[in-house]
């Protein structure tokens, strides 16, 4: 047992954070302080700058073009970022789909698709739930019927995260309804400019547009742009949903949150004292840091096994649920320090224009962050069916 | 012991509850998220409605001009606003405004009150300050005599409704530091006055509130809220009530939230069956309605208690606040995680139930302060 890094770990640490100090845009890492969203513009300089350094794709092997860093490496990376309030990397093209496409894509996809997905061409977004497949996520209807040498795709997906600047869109769809729910999927890449496409968005409850509707009216798709098999969609789902638990814990994000409740409740006054030397607030605030703290070390621990080649079992839906609540725990605090200044709506602050300055740094963001994270336990397997995961492994039968 | 409403507070209730269903959409327009076109923060047509309906009138006493102004009075109406997701300045214009003119006014003054509760006067309480959090001592807004003149200089802040107020009512320390009870006076000020400039914004929860900034603010004596340097008493009183009001509304919005979603869990179909026959879900919409139960008997508590000795008031409210600061973030979240995410679309009516619920617990105090009273009171 050492709960030390390594001297070469340390070395990559150092190395990072020089590279985030000068390279990261500092107009990006204040906005995100403060909890302003960013815009597409912002997204893709972030990542032609990681692109440049060739830090753009930490889990691809070398031969994509990728940095094959190990778990700890992409660990103390993402760490790190978030640490520097640096942008989080739109994940669909590089830690979603890339992996699929590498262990089941052709040869012609993998050279077609994974260049477009580092020089930012190829913006792609995730073609998965629909309004009736959510946590039964192999219900989907969205069907897809092959004439000659194309699918013709009809359905409707929705909470399609940054959508409206996808050019591209991956998609299970149903390609075999005599077939068992799971076995007539299909995994099919798209491309958003075809006719027959539609593109609706979703206000959030915070006011924000991040989701959307996609529409599909006979939507002609060239079986080239089929991945892997027929009616193998649903291996290569789950494939890419592991993928999309990695760094499930956000510890580098419940770290940045704690930093900033702790700086808001130092400068929010509570009879006459600063909050931060108040009894009741300090103790829910340790013991979110408590949890972290363990937590962070779970997230080590899976990491550290990881690193070796073991691959997580129950542990990554441990990690989501444990993750997901600590955070929701932290935008809990925030907006709670930010006292009545949480009321407001001030969509000018989020955008960076709120002069003078209104209530304590960052009090403008907490209410609509606070709303936006219940979305944690939603997304990405909601927490029940990561607890009924852990059941059916732990317990055995039926979830 | 009878826990039944009486005659008249049933009818209060039959007739409002109905008249929110009916206006449901004009409801939905003015109020939801971030509603640029609508500056007052509220619809009009619904307040003229309201007033001639005399829900106004049900918050204030005979002797006030009005017919109620009871505790009972206050949460019958709140719950069904709250229920309805109604953002109308009722708490604002009504409770805090209209009560502190009522309670300290001359007898000029006083003839605002009737006019509130004809529905033609709006009122917003501009009390609050940036370094005052929740402690309503904390008043750092100076007024100092000039001549005959009084001089008011500072900032208030969130003040809601304060854009549609016709008045505000102003705090401001004549003499003493910020803390001391001692010293606050009130003020009628007209909004429009010179040395009065808002900072407008919508709210989170829907309505709109403002920044304050009064910047040699010139009145004379009698724009004076009874004696000076002697309001903070009347100030508590106003709050206290304002406090039950709001608890009573954040009940009703539980209340609306746990049948949208007890509905929601009937329908949804996944894995081939509602997803309320899950026991995991059953379960946890079965410790939404325990608390939900909770939540109204400590409503109940408080607005029994609203003529109790000052003692007495001051734990119950926060009694009933801290309960429902808790069980009402419970209720607002687990609504939205049974739901899913069809309850994080800003259309949904949960989304805006639900920032009602909790955006209630930034005002007067939230679950943490309302715990510190509570032991305030019972050290005491």
């Amino acid at each position: 047992m050492d709960l030390n890094y390594s001297a070469e770990e340390q070395a990559f640490r150092a190395e990072v954070r020089t590279f985030l100090a000068q390279k990261l845009p500092k107009e990006m890492s204040e906005a995100i302080r403060v909890g302003r969203e960013l815009g597409k513009e912002d997204h893709e300089k972030w990542h032609a700058i990681l692109n440049e350094q060739g830090w753009l794709a930490p889990n691809w092997p070398k031969e994509f073009g990728g940095c094959e860093w190990n778990a700890v490496q992409r660990h103390i990376f993402e760490e790190e970022c978030c640490r520097a309030h640096a942008p989080r990397i739109v994940p669909f093209g590089l830690s979603m789909l890339a992996p699929v496409l590498q262990k089941f894509g052709s040869k012609e996809q993998q050279d077609h698709y994974l260049p477009r997905i580092l020089s930012g061409e190829d913006w792609w977004c995730q073609g998965y739930s629909e309004p009736g497949a959510g946590s039964d996520l192999a219900s989907l209807k969205t069907r897809a019927v092959r004439e000659g040498d194309h699918y013709v795709v009809n359905g409707q997906k929705t909470w399609t995260t940054l959508g409206q600047h996808a050019n591209w869109i991956f998609c299970l769809v149903r390609t075999d309804p005599e077939a068992k729910q799971q076995s007539g999927i299909s995994f099919l890449l798209i491309d958003m400019n075809t006719p027959g496409i539609e593109v609706r968005p979703i206000i959030l409850l915070d006011g924000t547009h991040e989701v959307n509707e996609v529409w599909f009216t006979d939507v002609k798709v060239p079986v080239e742009n089929l991945v892997g098999e027929e009616n193998k969609g649903w291996t290569y789902a789950k494939y890419l949903l592991t993928h999309e638990r990695t760094n499930i814990a956000g510890v580098g994000f419940s770290r940045a949150g704690l930093d900033a409740v702790k700086r808001m409740a130092k400068s929010q006054m509570h009879r006459g004292r600063p909050l931060i030397e108040n009894a009741h607030f300090v103790a829910r605030l340790a013991r979110a840091e408590i949890d972290l703290m363990a937590m962070s070390t779970t997230n080590l621990r899976i990491i550290s096994r990881a690193a070796a080649g073991q691959a997580p079992g129950v542990e990554s839906s441990m990690l989501k649920v444990k993750g997901t609540e600590i955070r929701q725990e932290i935008n809990d605090l925030a907006r709670r320090a930010a006292g009545a200044y949480a009321m407001p709506f001030v969509s000018e602050a989020l955008e960076g224009g709120n002069e003078p300055a209104m209530g304590p740094e960052g009090s403008a963001a907490t209410a609509p962050q606070y709303f936006n994270n219940r979305k944690l336990s939603i997304f990405g397997g909601s927490n029940e069916i990561q607890k009924n995961i852990i059941a059916k492994v732990k317990l055995g039968g039926g979830a | 012991m009878n826990f039944d409403l009486t005659e008249e507070r049933q009818m209060l209730q039959d007739s409002l509850r109905r008249f929110l269903r009916d206006n449901q959409e004009a409801l939905s327009a003015s109020t939801r998220l971030g509603n640029a076109d609508n500056t007052s923060g509220f619809d009009a047509g619904i307040w003229a409605k309201l007033a001639e309906l005399g829900v106004i009138g049900a918050l204030f006493s005979e002797e006030d001009g009005g017919f109620g102004g009871a505790g009972f009075d206050l949460t019958t109406v709140f719950e069904e606003l709250g229920r309805a997701g109604a953002v109308e300045p009722l708490l604002d214009t009504a409770i805090l405004g209209g009560g502190l003119i009522a309670a300290l006014g001359t007898e000029t003054q006083k003839e605002l009150v009737e006019q509130v509760i004809g529905g033609e006067l709006h009122l917003a309480l501009a009390h609050g300050e940036p370094n005052s959090r929740y402690d309503l001592a904390q008043v750092e807004t100076r007024a100092e005599a000039d001549g005959d003149d009084i001089v008011l200089s500072g900032r208030k802040a969130v003040v809601v409704n304060a854009e549609a107020a016709d008045y505000l009512i102003v705090s401001a320390r004549e003499t003493g530091s910020a803390g001391d009870e001692a010293g606050i006076s009130l003020f009628l000020v007209p909004r429009d006055s010179a040395g009065v400039s808002l900072r407008g914004y919508p709210l989170m929860a829907g309505g709109r509130a403002a920044e304050v900034d009064l910047d040699g603010l010139r009145l004379t004596a009698d724009a004076r809220l009874g004696a000076a340097g002697a309001g903070y008493a009347a100030l508590k009183r106003a709050i206290n009530r304002a406090e039950v009001a709001q608890a009573a509304e954040t009940l009703g919005a539980m209340e609306a939230a746990t049948n949208l979603t007890r509905e929601y869990l009937l329908t949804r179909q996944q894995f081939g069956r509602p997803i309320g026959s899950f026991q995991a879900l059953q379960h946890r919409m079965a410790t939404l309605l325990i608390e939900l139960e909770q939540a109204r008997s400590a409503v109940i508590n408080a607005a029994g208690h609203l003529e109790a000795s000052a003692a007495e008031q001051a734990l119950q409210i926060a009694a009933a606040r801290n309960l429902v600061g808790r069980a009402g973030r419970l209720v607002a979240e687990e609504s939205i995680q049974l739901h899913g995410g069809i309850a994080m679309t800003e259309e949904y009516e949960l989304a805006h139930i639900a920032k009602r619920i909790v955006m209630a617990d930034h005002r007067f105090g939230d679950t943490d302060t309302q715990l510190e009273r509570f032991l305030d009171q019972s050290a005491a």
